[in-house]
């Protein structure tokens, strides 16, 4: 047996479905895997810090305080100043995860980051938690729909939006590795898991569910599993419809959208996020350039959020299966 | 001067023959570039010359060796004292100086660290640098590495919010092996300071902020090198050093001149602005 089919025997064994296996669980929020991860990775890594603006209980980096007391950080209500001192953990040679709700962590620190973590481009992570309307009840001033525009505009930021709890968990061990600014956009509520078991996060590439002779939906974050479901509609009334993971938003993996575009006679976003400047608009940005082709764009168009549960929200919006279905029909 | 691993500079005259030097070269290059901040960088020379020649452990040809001392310019927009600092420190020649603020220089308008090896963060939006030296200080601690970090802010740059957020910070966190400075120069762009926005009492607010506070004359070599002595033995807290200066220090037209805060030397004035530091023997 040579080394590469030992290789392969033993990547099998590790996985107990085959490819492309979702194993059923409960929903989870991705923020609940993110406090996991960032634990599990302060264990092995002593080089890993942590700071929060007095909501480490919500944004889960609370598990890595109580646990590594020292290498936390409470920086109170002071997000400029949590970031400023992020980057300067970063040029002490530490790898510093700084979290707070979205809003918050791009809008009220946007210059410290444009500043003294892209332009000066340290190594530091903004993993920021309760992102879109799925914030709910809280309503707008809470609801980041700008962040993802915001944080795109940078030079050197990477911009990453995991679908489920497994990606974020694979996500965040690979931000914990990569050198640079990130920017990782988590939500608030539970959400199911999409991501096939033998899936792995790997920076600037998207993962393909299919992609669809009639329509494809290029989707990122909670909108994944909204897009499977609307997909999965559309194909059994014999519309072949596609969904891609599209979690790194930049750089956007743009071989696939190539590969998407020369495909699917439309393609359609979707985010939980303003349509301006996020993934629509990257998508749009990167396809009127190099193939372009109709697309269309689900998301929050040009206004804000406001109080409501999720599911409510989603509709209200526009976000939901049928909304998506609705779109690709009617763009036919 | 080359390597500063050992060995600190503390003879009175030497230091006041290099902040010569500094003030010389930061006209020259202002006056080449032809645009820049003319008066905050003058009013802070004696001050980052007393910390880089004689406090700080760095090694030019090593910009990030790990033991090194930290610095941070603040107030950015003094980054022609910055480069002078380091031309006299030996992390370039002298003549790279005639570079700055031109297309593709590492002597950016304001300092960038990833251009310019030996700037350790990039600065020109005011505010932020203590936050970041705050940073530094914590994750040197963690480490055990007994590195001290300077940072040099405007005193017109404490009205930003983010100054008393990161003031707050080091108290809370008993960041010890930092010294902040204030260039309190007493003018900002629009006019004097306590016209446009009032920060005084500031020797009361850093001290209510659980600052250990030094209120000195900026411009005397042996208050500034006795309040860095101090600030070294000050534990469990803070340091921070009021330097009371004057805008445009060395130069008696330049002095005082708000409209010089944004404004390079003429030709004829960098003549007669040499002839006056070279001449003088008080500083």
């Amino acid at each position: 047996m040579t080394e590469l089919h030992k290789t392969r025997q033993d990547v099998q064994d590790a996985v107990p479905h085959h490819p492309g296996h979702v194993t059923p669980r409960k929903p989870k929020a991705t923020r609940d895997a993110y406090g996991e991860t960032l634990l599990e990775l302060g264990k092995r890594r002593p080089d890993i810090v942590a700071l929060d603006a007095d909501l480490s209980g919500s944004t889960k980096t609370a598990r890595f305080a109580r646990e590594f007391p020292d290498r936390f950080f409470n920086m109170g209500v002071a997000e400029q100043d949590m970031i400023g001192t992020a980057a300067g953990l970063a040029l002490a040679g530490k790898v510093p995860f700084a979290s707070t709700f979205a809003v918050f962590e791009t809008g009220r620190a946007w210059d410290q980051i444009r500043l003294a973590v892209c332009y000066s481009n340290t190594n530091v992570k903004l993993v920021a938690t309760h992102g879109g309307v799925t914030v709910g009840e809280d309503g707008a001033s809470h609801q980041a729909l700008e962040d993802i525009a915001l944080m795109r505009a940078l030079p050197n930021m990477m911009v990453i939006v995991p679908a489920d709890a497994s990606e974020t968990a694979s996500a965040i061990s690979a931000v914990a590795d990569h050198k640079g600014p990130v920017y990782v956009r988590l939500g608030r509520a539970k959400v199911p898991y999409v991501m096939p078991d033998d899936y792995r996060f790997t920076p600037g590439k998207a993962f393909v569910f299919h992609i669809g002779k009639d329509a494809t939906i290029i989707a990122a974050g909670i909108m994944v599993d909204i897009a499977k479901k609307a997909a999965e509609i559309l194909s059994g009334e014999g519309i072949d419809t596609g969904v891609v993971n599209m979690s790194t938003i930049k750089p956007l993996d743009e071989e696939t959208l190539l590969r998407v575009a020369r495909t699917s006679a439309l393609i359609v976003t979707a985010e939980e996020h303003s349509v301006i400047g996020g993934l629509g608009g990257s998508v749009c940005e990167f396809l009127s350039e190099n193939h372009p082709v109709t697309v269309r764009r689900i998301g929050v168009r040009d206004t804000f959020g406001c109080s409501g549960t999720p599911d409510d929200l989603l509709k209200r919006y526009g976000m939901t299966a049928g909304d998506i279905v609705e779109t690709v029909k009617n763009s036919g | 001067m080359g390597v500063m691993t050992e060995g600190k500079i503390t003879d009175i005259n030497e230091l006041k023959k290099i902040a010569k030097n500094v003030r010389i070269n930061i006209l020259h290059m202002l006056t080449l570039a032809g645009s820049g901040h003319t008066g905050g960088s003058l009013s802070a020379v004696d001050v980052a010359v007393a910390i880089y020649f004689s406090r700080m452990k760095f090694n030019p040809a090593d910009p990030s060796w790990e033991e090194r001392d930290r610095f941070v310019l603040s107030k950015g927009h003094a980054a022609p004292l910055i480069y002078a600092v380091m031309a006299e420190a030996g992390y370039f020649r002298e003549d790279a100086i005639k570079t700055l603020r031109k297309t593709g220089s590492p002597l950016q308008g304001h300092p960038c660290s990833a251009m310019l090896p030996g700037i350790e963060i990039s600065t020109g939006s005011l505010g932020q640098g203590l936050s970041v030296a705050n940073g530094m200080a914590l994750g040197l601690r963690l480490d055990g590495n007994p590195a001290r970090v300077y940072c040099i802010m405007g005193d017109g740059e404490v009205q930003e919010g983010q100054v008393w957020e990161a003031a707050m910070t080091a108290a809370h966190y008993k960041i010890d092996n930092i010294c902040a400075v204030v260039d309190n120069n007493g003018l900002q762009i629009d006019g004097p300071v306590e016209k446009v926005m009032g920060i005084e009492p500031l020797r009361d607010k850093w001290a209510a902020f659980g600052w250990h506070v030094m209120d000195i004359d900026g411009h005397n070599m042996q208050e500034i090198i006795d309040a860095l002595d101090e600030a070294e033995t000050v534990k469990g807290r803070p340091s921070i050093i009021i330097a009371r200066t004057t805008k445009g220090k060395g130069v008696s037209f330049f002095e005082n001149k708000v409209e010089y805060h944004g404004v390079a030397p003429t030709r004829e004035e960098f003549d007669r602005a040499v002839k006056e530091i070279l001449d003088d023997r008080t500083s």
